[in-house]
C-alpha cells in the first residue's frame, strides 16, 4: 500500500504544480513509511520538505499556504503526535472556508499513518476517527487496499474541502495486487464498498480492520454463514444510504472498528443504521472494538484489537437474536 | 521598569518633528482619529444593546494604524486575532463588514478576505500567526513580494504556536512580519506575569529573527519600524519582531472589569501618552491649528454615525447561511439538516 500511496502522491505532485508535500521527515528520507520516497529528488524542496517537528506549525502554515492558493498534503508523522495539531485542525482548518463564508478554501489533505497493529510504542497506534469526524468541516476517509489507497488519495488531494486521511499503517506492507482498473476507478466522496456479498449478516468496517473482517467472513462460509463486508471508507460523510441497502438485504449488522468502543463511531453507524432501517432489522446493530483503556503496549496489543473470534462471536450473538 | 507604566522612548525627531513627514503624520492621525470614534461608538452600541460585546481597542490606535498603513494593501496580507479594528480601518476594510462580527453577523466578520487582504477575526490568539508563516511560504514560492503581518498580544506570544512560527519563519527564512502589541494585559495578567525573558521582542535573537521594541503609542516609529520590517522581508532578509508596547486604555471586553486587576492611577498615568495627544502635539510642532484637529473630529464623527446606522442596519442572517459555507458543496447529511432546520422554522 505504501507504494500505492507514494504513486498517488507523484502523480498528484504532476497533474497540479500548486500541491505541495511536507512534514516531518517526508523529504530526503521519504519519509519513516517511505510513502514519500523519491518525491523530493524528483520535486526538489519547494514542492516536497522537511518541516521542523511541531505539528501545530505544519497544520498552521498548511492554512495560511492554502490561504495563498496552494494545494497543501501536510503528513504528520503518527496518530498519536497529531494531538498538538488538533488546535489548528478544529479551529482553523476545520472552520476557515466558513469563517471566512467560502472565499478562503482550504484544500488540505492531512495525510495520517494510524490504527494500530505494528507492535510500536506508545502514541504510535491511535484511531481518531470518531475524533476527526466530530469535526465540522473536516471529511475523513480511510482506505483498505493498495488500488483504493491510490484512488482515495487521489481523490482527497482534489477535494476542495479538508481531508483527514487516514492510512492504515498495518497495511503498509500488504502487497495484494495493485489494479490498475480499481486505482483509475473514481471513488466519490461520501461512497462505500461491498468488498465481499453476503446474505446473512453485513460487516462493516474500514482501513485495517476490513481485511480481518474478510477473513471473518472466509470462516464463517466454512459454517455456512454468508457475511457481506462493507468497506465504509468514507468516514465523514458516511454513506449512509449505501450502508443501510445492504443491512436492509442481510437485516443483521455488526460494526467493527480499532478505536475505543465509547462514542466511537461504531455509535454513529449504528444510529444511522436505526434511522435508516429500523424496521428491517432483526438484531440490535453489534460492535466489536477497541477498549475504553489507551491504546495498549505491544505485546497486549492483540488482547485489545478486534480478533476474528471476537467478530465472528458477535456475528453469532446477532444471529441467535431472539426478541425477549 | 514594570511594563505597565508607559516607557518614554527618545526619538531624535520626537522634539520638533523635523524629519517628520507631515503629509504621513497627518493622514495617520486622520486615520487613528477615526478609529477612536467608531472604537468609543462601538462600545456605547454594546451598551445600547445594538452589538452584544465588543473588544476596545482604545490606546492601541498607533500601533495598529502606524503598522497596517505600512502594508503594501494589494501585495501583502494581514492576519488579525480580534481587537484589530485599527488594522481594519487602516487597511481600507469597511468597518460595518468589521464590526459585524461584534454585531452577531457571523464570526469572523463579512468582508471578503480575498479580496481586502485582511484574514477573517480570530478568537484564537496564536493560531493566525503560524498562517501567517504559510501564506507568507506561499508568496515566496509565487515570486511575488507580499509580506505576511500576523497581529498578537502579550498573551498570546506564550502560546505554542507563536514560538512554532517564529521558528519555521526562521528555518525558511520567510517574509513575516511578527507584530506584538504589548498593551500590557492579557485581560487581568499583566506582561510581567506572562512574558519571560525580559520581552517579546528580545526572543526574536533565538530564532534567529531580528527583533525589535518600539513606543506603540508613537505612530511614527511604529510606523517606521514596521516599514523597515517589511522592506527587509520583502528584500529577501527575512522576518522580524515587532513589540509596539502600548496600552490597552479600556477593559479588555465589555464584559470585563479592569477595576478588579489595575489602579485607576496606572490607567490615567498612560493617559498621557495617548497615542492620539502624542500625534496632535507633533502636528500643532509642525503647524498645524485648530481649524484643521476640529475638521479632523467632525469628519471622524460623520463617518462613526454612518457606521453606527449601517450596523443597526444589519438584522440577522438567513439561516441557510448556517449550512452553506461548512464546505464548498453541502454534504448529504448536511443538506438533510438543512431541510430539517426549514421544517422546524416554518413549524
Amino acid at each position: 500500500m505504501q507504494r500505492a500511496l507514494n504513486r498517488a502522491l507523484d502523480d498528484a505532485l504532476a497533474a497540479d504544480d500548486r500541491t505541495l508535500v511536507f512534514g516531518q521527515d517526508v523529504g530526503p528520507l521519504g519519509g519513516v513509511f517511505r510513502v514519500t520516497d523519491g518525491l523530493n529528488a524528483k520535486y526538489g524542496d519547494e514542492r516536497v520538505f522537511d518541516t521542523p517537528l511541531a505539528e501545530s506549525g505544519i497544520m498552521g502554515m498548511a492554512v495560511g499556504l492554502a490561504m495563498a492558493g496552494w494545494r497543501p498534503v501536510p503528513e504528520i508523522q503518527f496518530d498519536g503526535f497529531s494531538y498538538p495539531a488538533i488546535d489548528q485542525l478544529v479551529n482553523q482548518v476545520g472552520r476557515m472556508h466558513y469563517r471566512s463564508r467560502g472565499t478562503l478554501p482550504m484544500p488540505i489533505t492531512l495525510r495520517l499513518p494510524s490504527f494500530g497493529g505494528i507492535r510500536a510504542p506508545e502514541h504510535h497506534g491511535e484511531s481518531l476517527e470518531a475524533l476527526f469526524a466530530h469535526v465540522p468541516g473536516l471529511k475523513v476517509v480511510s482506505p483498505s487496499n493498495p488500488a483504493e489507497a491510490y484512488a482515495l488519495l487521489r481523490q482527497a488531494i482534489d477535494d476542495p474541502d479538508p481531508v483527514v486521511f487516514m492510512e492504515p499503517k498495518s497495511r503498509y506492507w500488504h502487497k495484494a495486487g495493485f489494479d490498475e482498473a480499481m486505482a483509475a476507478e473514481r471513488l466519490p466522496v461520501g461512497t462505500s464498498r461491498i468488498v465481499r456479498p453476503g446474505r446473512h449478516v453485513t460487516l462493516i468496517a474500514w482501513g485495517a480492520m476490513v481485511a480481518r473482517c474478510l477473513q471473518a467472513a472466509e470462516l464463517g462460509a466454512e459454517d455456512g454463514v454468508e457475511i457481506e463486508v462493507v468497506d465504509l471508507r468514507w468516514l465523514k460523510p458516511i454513506d449512509a444510504a449505501g450502508v443501510a441497502e445492504s443491512v436492509s438485504r442481510t437485516r443483521r449488522a455488526v460494526v467493527v472498528h480499532e478505536a475505543p468502543l465509547t462514542a466511537g463511531l461504531g455509535a454513529e453507524v449504528s444510529a444511522l443504521l436505526m434511522e435508516h432501517c429500523f424496521s428491517d432489522l432483526r438484531a440490535p446493530v453489534g460492535r466489536v472494538t477497541g477498549y475504553d483503556v489507551p491504546y495498549p503496549s505491544p505485546v497486549l496489543e492483540d488482547e485489545y484489537l478486534p480478533s476474528i473470534d471476537r467478530i465472528l462471536e458477535a456475528v453469532q450473538r446477532t444471529l441467535e437474536y431472539r426478541r425477549g | 521598569m514594570a511594563m505597565t507604566t508607559p516607557e518614554r522612548m527618545n526619538h531624535p525627531d520626537d522634539v520638533d518633528g523635523e524629519n517628520v513627514d507631515a503629509d504621513l503624520l497627518s493622514s495617520l492621525y486622520e486615520t487613528m482619529v477615526a478609529v477612536r470614534h467608531l472604537d468609543l461608538d462601538a462600545v456605547a452600541m454594546q451598551r445600547q444593546g445594538i452589538i452584544p460585546g465588543y473588544a476596545p481597542m482604545r490606546g492601541q490606535e498607533a500601533a495598529q494604524v502606524g503598522s497596517a498603513a505600512a502594508l503594501e494593501r494589494t501585495v501583502d496580507f494581514a492576519f488579525p486575532t480580534y481587537r484589530e479594528l485599527g488594522v481594519a480601518i487602516a487597511l481600507g476594510v469597511d468597518p460595518v463588514s468589521y464590526l459585524a462580527s461584534h454585531q452577531g453577523a457571523w464570526h469572523g466578520g463579512l468582508w471578503n478576505p480575498a479580496e481586502t487582504h485582511l484574514a477573517p477575526l480570530n478568537a484564537v490568539v496564536g493560531g493566525a500567526v503560524t498562517h501567517a508563516v504559510g501564506w507568507a511560504m506561499g508568496a515566496r514560492l509565487d515570486h511575488s513580494d507580499g509580506v505576511a503581518i500576523a497581529y498578537f498580544g502579550d498573551g498570546a506570544s506564550s502560546q505554542g504556536d507563536v514560538h512554532e512560527a517564529m521558528n519555521f519563519a526562521g528555518i525558511y527564512e520567510l517574509p513575516v512580519v511578527f507584530f506584538c502589541q504589548n498593551n500590557g494585559w492579557a485581560i487581568s495578567v499583566p506582561t510581567e506575569s506572562q512574558v519571560a525573558g525580559g520581552s517579546v521582542a528580545a526572543r526574536a535573537e533565538g530564532y534567529g529573527l531580528v527583533g525589535n521594541r518600539v513606543d506603540g503609542n508613537d505612530v511614527i516609529a511604529v510606523h517606521r519600524a514596521t516599514e523597515a520590517a517589511i522592506l527587509r522581508a520583502r528584500s529577501g532578509g527575512g522576518a522580524t519582531v515587532i513589540e509596539a508596547m502600548t496600552y490597552r486604555a479600556g477593559p479588555h471586553s465589555t464584559s470585563d472589569d479592569p477595576g478588579r486587576y489595575r489602579t485607576l492611577a496606572e490607567e490615567q498615568d498612560w493617559l498621557t501618552r495617548d497615542p492620539l495627544t502624542v500625534a496632535e502635539a507633533r502636528l500643532r510642532a509642525l503647524g498645524y491649528v485648530d481649524a484643521y484637529f476640529e475638521g479632523v473630529e467632525v469628519q471622524a464623527r460623520e463617518r462613526a454615525a454612518e457606521v453606527r446606522d449601517g450596523v443597526a442596519a444589519l438584522g440577522g442572517r438567513p439561516g441557510e447561511e448556517m449550512f452553506d459555507f461548512v464546505f464548498a458543496e453541502p454534504t448529504a447529511s448536511l443538506l438533510e439538516q438543512r431541510r430539517a432546520w426549514q421544517e422546524a422554522s416554518r413549524g
